[in-house]
């Protein structure tokens, strides 16, 4: 295997896509607001629902807690589990700054990004070798489409606070 | 090797003609192309016969009198030559169209044209009603499928199907109740593009005969890899693309019998494609002119008729022999492995070197990523036929597909990387 297969395939990517996190779809607390997304890769076929529960801390949305149904490929389906851990308990504004870290990511080719934006996607950077092969970056990237729509669709706005505004970067063209 | 391969030294010959063959990939790794079913690699006398038509003949065809125009014109019309007499066809039975999905819905919308009132009396053969029938089968491609729910949603008709047995085959049995006195058009593949299965064409031939229907066959995978000979399996219609036969991107053939075609309305409208046109109306160009508005693809029409030529050159019995050899190792090549499964016949009757398989526990696109680090190129995904993967139960599928230029080494090398593909993931350790 050569050195890039195994930086695609990290350790952590085969062991969430073979024991992924959050997989089922569950029905959140009766109090929180729900949202649901179904996403599809038209090229391959692969597909994820995606359900969130938002509360509040304060003032403050939070993710409650995430759930999906999908099937895919390890790299699309590991995504997804890193995806839950990392935004479950996070309060809207960090959930749009992490995602907004991890697209960027994927558009590094591979070099990754610098140390403190990669702390903030802990199991997420194992994924710095996909941005290498581009057909696989949509695999990647298909969870993140279905949490960001599926708050969307909650209807509960991000807060736009100055940090938020200060820390998320735009998506390169 | 069996003994109805092309021999080793043909086969050098042929590859030789294949610049791309020769080139490496990341760390210097040998091409082992065997995404042929997706695309063909070209011969020199392809790229030759397009780079000679710019550099020597480029001019319009079909207008002007000066001589340039008059060489480009003939090469243009000699390639079509080429590409009928490849298919068993009459020379003015073949329409150039931009590939085979443009055909089929060529026909497709021509029908609704006629539906519609257009093209007059003779055109009444392909007008439809609600509730007639237009029947497809469970192997199609996406490209003879999308087209006849299109049309059948402009009309009121309906779309019917016949099934895919658990080899993959169709379901011949099916078409005496599918097929019916309301079914106007049997549409079906002569080689799927998925399970590699060759459709028997004389039943479903006889079966729209005896209602009255016409056929439409989608022979973009026979034609770069069997003889073909449309006349003889009495199709109504037929279509292939340029790039799958050794030809150029941008250019394909639709086949329609002389009598349809020249009843056939005309679909895009313009320059090239009339005889006379005044403010208030025009009346059009016979076949198949009728079907070719505005400027063509002359370059790659001429670069698709040497690829014919250079088929019909090393003779399709030879290349069809060759490749039943180049299935039969893939075959072989996919059992050796455990825990691979095949979609489609696993003998090697009527089939072409198209093999698509499943690895239990490993997506498609995992498989084809460790196929690729070894230098294997192969497709992954659903192969644009969403319908027949569900039929098997799975979303994607891992595909080899072989060509004339395909070799016994590269299955083999392709055997070895697909043995390693389950335990990079981790199972059978
Ligand atoms: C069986 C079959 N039909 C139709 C098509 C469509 O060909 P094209 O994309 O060249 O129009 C293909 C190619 O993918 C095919 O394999």
């Amino acid at each position: 295997m050569t050195s890039s297969m195994e930086q695609l395939y990290q350790q952590v990517i085969l062991d969430h896509a073979r024991d992924p996190h959050g997989r089922g779809l569950v029905d959140g607390p009766a109090d929180a607001v729900a949202g649901e997304s179904h996403q599809v890769n038209p090229t391959c076929g692969d597909e994820v629902t995606l359900r969130v529960a938002l509360g509040t801390r304060g003032t403050v949305p939070v993710v409650e807690g995430v759930s999906w149904e999908g099937q895919g490929c390890s790299i699309s389906q590991a995504s997804v589990s890193v995806l839950t851990d990392l935004v479950t308990g996070q309060d809207l504004r960090q959930v749009d700054e992490v995602a907004e870290t991890f697209r960027a990511l994927m558009h590094t080719r591979g070099a990754g990004l610098d140390e403190e934006r990669e702390d903030a996607l802990g199991d997420a950077t194992a994924f710095t070798g996909v941005a290498k092969y581009p057909a696989r970056i949509k695999c990647a990237l298909l969870g993140w489409a279905a949490l960001k729509d599926a708050i969307a669709k909650t209807g509960v706005a991000v807060p736009a606070t100055a940090s938020a505004a200060a820390t998320t970067t735009e998506e390169p063209a | 090797m069996t003994e109805t391969m092309l021999s080793a030294g043909e086969l050098a010959a042929v590859r030789a003609d294949f610049p791309l063959l020769a080139r490496t990939l990341r760390d210097g790794k040998p091409l082992v192309y065997l995404d042929s079913g997706a695309t063909s690699q070209k011969p020199d006398v392809v790229l030759d016969a397009e780079q000679d038509f710019y550099a020597q003949r480029n001019a319009a065809v079909h207008r002007g009198a000066h001589q340039l125009a008059e060489e480009a014109t003939e090469a243009f019309e000699h390639a079509r030559e080429q590409v009928a007499s490849f298919v068993g066809a009459d020379v003015g039975e073949v329409v150039w169209t931009t590939n085979a999905t443009a055909g089929l819905n060529l026909v497709a919308y021509a029908m609704s044209n006629a539906t519609a009132g257009r093209g007059g009396e003779a055109a009444r053969r392909f007008a439809l009603a609600p509730g007639d029938e237009i029947v497809v089968t469970e192997a199609e491609h996406h490209a003879n499928l999308v087209p006849w729910q299109e049309l059948a949603a402009r009309t009121g008709a309906v779309v019917r199907w016949v099934g895919v047995d658990d080899d993959g085959r169709l379901r011949t049995d099916e078409l005496a109740h599918v097929v019916t006195d309301r079914t106007r058009v049997l549409a079906f593949t002569h080689a799927s593009n998925v399970t590699g299965a060759v459709t028997d064409v004389a039943p479903f031939v006889a079966r729209a005969r005896a209602v009255g229907a016409l056929t439409v066959l989608d022979a973009c995978q026979s034609v770069p890899h069997l003889p073909v000979d449309l006349h003889a399996l009495g199709v109504d219609f037929a279509v292939f693309s340029g790039h799958k036969m050794l030809g150029p991107t941008g250019v394909g053939a639709l086949y329609g019998r002389r009598e349809l075609l020249e009843a056939m309305p005309p679909v895009a409208t313009g320059g090239s494609m009339v005889e006379v046109v005044t403010m208030q109306s025009t009346t059009y160009a016979p076949p198949p002119q009728r079907f070719e508005a505005g400027t063509q693809m002359v370059a790659q029409a001429i670069g698709m008729g040497a690829a014919a030529a250079y088929l019909a050159e090393l003779g399709m019995d030879a290349v069809a022999a060759h490749e039943a050899a180049l299935a039969a190792e893939l075959l072989d090549a996919v059992a050796s492995v455990p825990h691979v499964r095949v979609l489609g016949p696993t003998d090697t009757r009527d089939r072409l070197a198209t093999v698509s398989f499943v690895v239990d526990g490993v997506h498609a696109h995992d498989v084809g990523q460790v196929l690729d680090d070894a230098g294997v190129a192969v497709r992954v995904g659903h192969h644009c036929a969403q319908p027949l993967h569900r039929r098997f139960g799975v979303a994607a599928t891992a595909r080899a597909s072989a060509s004339v230029y395909t070799t016994s080494q590269e299955i083999a090398v392709f055997r070895e990387a697909l043995t390693g593909v389950r335990a990079f993931f981790g199972w059978d350790r």
